[in-house]
């Protein structure tokens, strides 16, 4: 019995589950692949804000003295910048990909709480929106991403500015820990009948940590605006050190949510490259379990090097030595990721489509910034460059090179699975090749004018100092990355000339979102797979070259991991699939969040009225059945 | 033919990445790169070159043999002709191969961990007989104070934006805020340290050789960060007790020339005074300050209000991009007689 994968033929008659077409069918989805669209589409547009931020940062900086744009203007561009790209692009998109991947990952036909998902987008967008507000009255946040105290105190940032800053971020933790909790459980109760943890797509894995990084990164981080919340508004003193607050306090709450941050963001990208390096190479991964466990790794370590971010506060040498080794130690899990992919691609046999080059150009450029990693892990070289442009070179080595190749080669790899469509490989090509030149030219001289003493967030430089030339040089590479940016939304843009024609399985994929249709059916799956094997595709299609399969795929479905048939969405028989009734009620309570926050920017009026909206959406929220009769969805 | 044309396109990419690098383990001289890190001038910054010479040789090795190593992959398994069933050989991992994989970089760590501890231990040491400089942070500026050394007006000596030090002489600095964080950096002496408000950081360096050392704020402290630039000279013993004694001297009783001095200094991060040294873009020109009819746009430009204003500024206009600059009476009734006799003629 080779066909271990049970996937049977398509609906052909009157299709009861199709897609509700207009714009209300939109806002109300319960849908995780209709919210994996939104999210998708609702940070690239913040990608491209984003990166209009960024370009002006660079056209500022290509001469030294440059007046192009003013010192105010400039902090707040590079602020927005930093968190826009962190929190409305890099987190929204991975979770585009969680939301699109995860349920057709591991065979089931939405999350475990399709209105909480539904709400995590929402509370995302009014978030992302509310953050931005302040452009618009001339006080966009100014103090950093990291929003150092006492810089942000009352005294210090008398404006707005820091106002929307907080209640941005407050606003979008929600919708990340919300997100993150349904994915735990998605992830652990979900999985179709035999997929055991261990029988996972790698992305799916990274999903998990990331999600448990997010549930335990994000409180600090809560905690922390919350306290500057209250200096700010209410007069109290954490942060303060004329009344013994410790500036010190807020580093240590925000990088002890910001260090594992950087993982939340990179985790993501490790799971997609592990994904598309293999159905290129037309080879399992190598070394499965140990990039799974490397990942776990990670994760944990992520937590105990935070103060590597404080080598330069006087930590005194005993933790300053302590938090190096630490951070040196984050080196090995992460190598043994960077070598099993290599070994991935060593005896394959490679095909070069625009994912795969996506997933190379990554794995190539992570190397760097993991090597660059490793010299401020040492403090003596930390402190020359610490909040230098080799820190930033370093970080945008690991983000863009790391993990925006990455999503990029996601988008291309699973646009199919979005949209029901292929971008053009060609154009895809042309995209990669000037993203991948364009990238270098901006950020590997910044190593380079770093170690030549400029400092970060500066908006302006003496003459004299031997920046230039290669400043001008990053402002042209900048512009390449623009441009290729351009090729990629006409591609993308291209692509809906056509009726929906992708094939199903356009680059013969191992795991199980390829068993659907392009794009997959409202119910994923007709009939619920069941799964012998994390490369249950290729068993399928080539049993003479993995159906004797080593180890764990042989054995039967473990009873243990057979998903919940009494309780979950899954009717076990599949005479009926229960689908969750769309609705907008959490739509209504994401409203009544955002202006509850609103109101401290706009007038306590606003707080109450969003806090009744709230209550009302809540209400309905509860009052409403999550599941109707199945043949009214 | 295409898939050609691609591998060599991402050959030439990593090729092209590869040469800068090499180009940057070849330093830069202090001529023409004032603030570089790769010309350490005493032992504080050399400590730290020779820890971050180590670790560049050991990851240019890891980065050429591991990129070296995914190229040749890319390279030799583009087309694969050793295929059963059309497909390459499903190799699911080798144990041996991923403790060996492990294991190197452990030790590659353990030869950086070593002088790392080392080096955090020899720049953290205290030493109260080296010559000693208290150095305070304020926006947008760093002011130095000698506390051994008694000024014109019987308090320790203070002065702004340029140290003068002994050349050849180990300094103790004792880092304090007055406002925000800052952070001390002079790249060619010593590795950056914070200023942090409500406590006390210290740190050592030593300049070898007389000359001048640049550097700047490295932490973001607010809208003119970019500006808080500092000098430090080393002087020979000779010239540096020159300096002391010209420093020494009573301030000019001239209150104008006093106040100019301090718009020179203090003042010109932000300010233009036309004529002047004073030449900063941040704030609004001060060349014809007497005969602007308001301060600050909110209060009527007389005396009294200039007091106020020049004592907190923002206590007279909150959210003022003007910070509370900390000066002294003195400080502020110099200001105010030179600010007044600024009415655009260009001299007095």
């Amino acid at each position: 019995m080779a066909t271990q994968v049970t996937t049977a033929g398509r609906i052909t008659t009157t299709d009861q589950f199709a897609y509700p077409k207009g714009i209300w069918s939109w806002i109300s989805t319960v849908d995780h692949k209709r919210i994996g669209t939104l999210y998708l589409v609702t940070s690239m547009f913040f990608f491209l804000v984003g990166g209009i931020e960024a370009l002006l940062i660079r056209i500022q900086l290509t001469e030294p003295e440059s007046t192009f744009i003013s010192a105010s203007t400039y902090n707040q561009l590079f602020t927005m910048h930093g968190t826009t790209m962190i929190f409305l692009v890099v987190m929204p998109l991975s979770a585009a990909f969680f939301n699109l991947l995860v349920p057709l990952m591991i065979g089931a036909r939405d999350v475990a709480f399709p209105r909480l998902n539904a709400f995590s987008y929402w509370v995302y967008l009014f978030g992302a929106i509310l953050i931005n507000l302040g452009w618009f009255h001339g006080a966009a946040p100014d103090a950093g991403w990291f929003a150092y105290a006492n810089l942000t105190s009352q005294e210090y940032s008398a404006g707005q500015n820091v106002d929307y800053w907080v209640m941005g971020v407050q606003v979008l933790g929600l919708s990340s820990l919300a997100s993150a909790f349904n994915f735990i459980v998605t992830i652990i109760n979900m999985r179709a009948p035999g997929m055991g943890m261990m029988r996972l797509p790698v992305f799916v894995w990274m999903t998990l940590v990331t999600a448990v990084l997010i549930v335990m990164a994000f409180p600090s981080l809560t905690v922390g605006v919350t306290l500057l919340l209250f200096d700010r508004w209410f007069d109290t003193l954490f942060f303060v050190p004329e009344a013994n607050g410790q500036p010190l306090l807020w580093q240590h709450l925000f990088w002890i949510f910001g260090h594992p941050e950087v993982y939340i963001l990179i985790l993501p990208a490790f799971g997609i490259v592990s994904e598309i390096i293999p159905v290129f190479s037309k080879k399992p991964i190598f070394g499965y379990t140990a990039v799974v466990f490397a990942g776990i790794a990670i994760g944990i370590l992520g937590f105990s090097v935070w103060a590597h971010h404080m080598f330069t506060v006087g930590l005194g040498p005993v933790p300053t030595a302590v938090f190096a080794i630490s951070t040196m130690l984050i080196a090995l899990p992460t190598g043994v990721k960077i070598f099993n992919w290599i070994g991935t691609v060593w005896g394959g046999d490679l095909t070069f489509t625009t994912p795969m080059l996506m997933a190379l150009g990554m794995v190539s450029m992570f190397i760097i910034g993991g090597l660059s990693g490793v010299m401020h892990a040492s403090p003596p070289v930390d402190s020359h460059q610490q909040d230098s442009y080799f820190v930033v070179a370093h970080f945008h080595y690991v983000l863009f090179g790391g993990s925006l190749f990455s999503l990029f080669g996601g988008i291309y790899y699973w646009w199919p699975k979005f949209f029901g469509r292929l971008l053009n490989d060609g154009l895809g090509k042309v995209h990669f090749a000037l993203m991948f030149i364009g990238f270098n030219l901006t950020f590997f001289p910044m190593h380079w004018v770093g170690v030549q003493g400029m400092p970060r967030r500066i908006y302006t430089y003496a003459e004299g100092l031997n920046w230039d030339f290669w400043n001008m040089a990053m402002t042209v590479g900048a512009f390449i990355i623009a441009l290729s940016i351009l090729v990629f939304l006409i591609n993308a843009f291209l692509s809906f000339r056509d009726e929906p024609n992708a094939p199903d399985d356009p680059w013969d994929g191992a795991t199980l979102e390829w068993a659907t249709s392009s794009p997959p059916k409202p119910y994923n799956f007709e009939k619920v797979p069941v799964v012998t094997s994390n490369i249950p595709l290729w068993v399928e299609k080539y049993p003479e070259v993995y159906g004797h399969e080593p180890d764990f795929r042989e054995t039967s479905p473990d009873p243990e991991d057979q998903p919940d048939v009494e309780h979950g969405i899954h009717e076990h028989h599949d005479d009926h699939i229960h689908m969750p009734n769309p609705t907008i009620w959490p739509l209504i309570v994401s409203i009544g969040i955002t202006l509850g926050f609103a109101g401290f920017l706009y007038g306590w009026i606003i707080t109450f009225i969003g806090v009744a909206v709230m209550f009302l959406g809540i209400y309905g929220w509860v009052l409403s059945p999550a599941f109707g009769e199945p043949d009214h969805v | 033919m295409q898939r050609r044309v691609t591998f060599r396109l991402i050959l030439f990419a990593l090729a092209a990445l590869t040469i800068p690098a090499l180009l940057a383990a070849c330093g830069a001289a202090a001529d023409d790169n004032p603030q570089t890190t790769f010309d350490p001038a005493g032992p504080a910054a050399r400590e730290i070159d020779s820890i971050y010479r180590l670790i560049w040789w050991l990851a240019v090795a890891v980065f050429v043999l591991v990129e070296a190593a995914l190229i040749f992959a890319i390279f030799r398994f583009r087309k694969n002709k050793n295929l059963i069933n059309g497909r390459p050989a499903p190799v699911h991992g080798n144990t041996r191969l991923e403790i060996i994989w492990t294991i190197i970089p452990a030790i590659i760590l353990v030869i950086i961990a070593v002088p790392t501890v080392q080096g955090i231990a020899t720049l953290a040491e205290r030493d109260d007989d080296a010559f000693q400089v208290t150095v305070y942070g304020n926006q947008f500026y760093f002011e130095f104070e000698y506390p051994d050394i008694i000024g014109a007006d019987g308090q320790p000596l203070r002065v702004v934006d340029e140290m003068h030090i002994p050349a050849d002489t180990r300094i103790q600095l004792k880092l304090i805020s007055n406002d925000v964080i800052h952070s001390f950096w002079v790249p060619r002496l010593a590795g950056k340290m914070d200023l942090i408000p409500g406590r006390e950081n210290h740190m050592w360096f030593q300049a070898d050789e007389p000359g001048t050392y640049l550097g700047q704020c490295a932490e973001f402290c607010g809208e003119a960060h970019a500006l808080m630039r500092l000098t430090v000279v080393a002087d020979t013993q000779e010239d540096f007790d020159d300096w002391v004694a010209q420093q020494r001297q009573p301030p000019p009783d001239d209150p104008v020339v006093a106040g100019q001095q301090i718009m020179e200094t203090i003042c010109a991060t932000c300010h233009l005074v036309e004529g002047t040294a004073a030449q900063g873009t941040i704030g609004p020109e001060l060349t014809t300050f007497a005969t602007q009819p308001d301060i600050a746009g909110v209060v009527e430009n007389n005396e009294e209000n200039l007091h106020a204003w020049l004592a907190d500024p923002p206590a007279v206009k909150p959210g003022t991009a003007m910070p509370n600059l900390g000066l002294s009476e003195q400080q502020i009734e110099a200001l105010i007689a030179y600010l007044y006799t600024l009415d655009g003629s260009g001299g007095q």
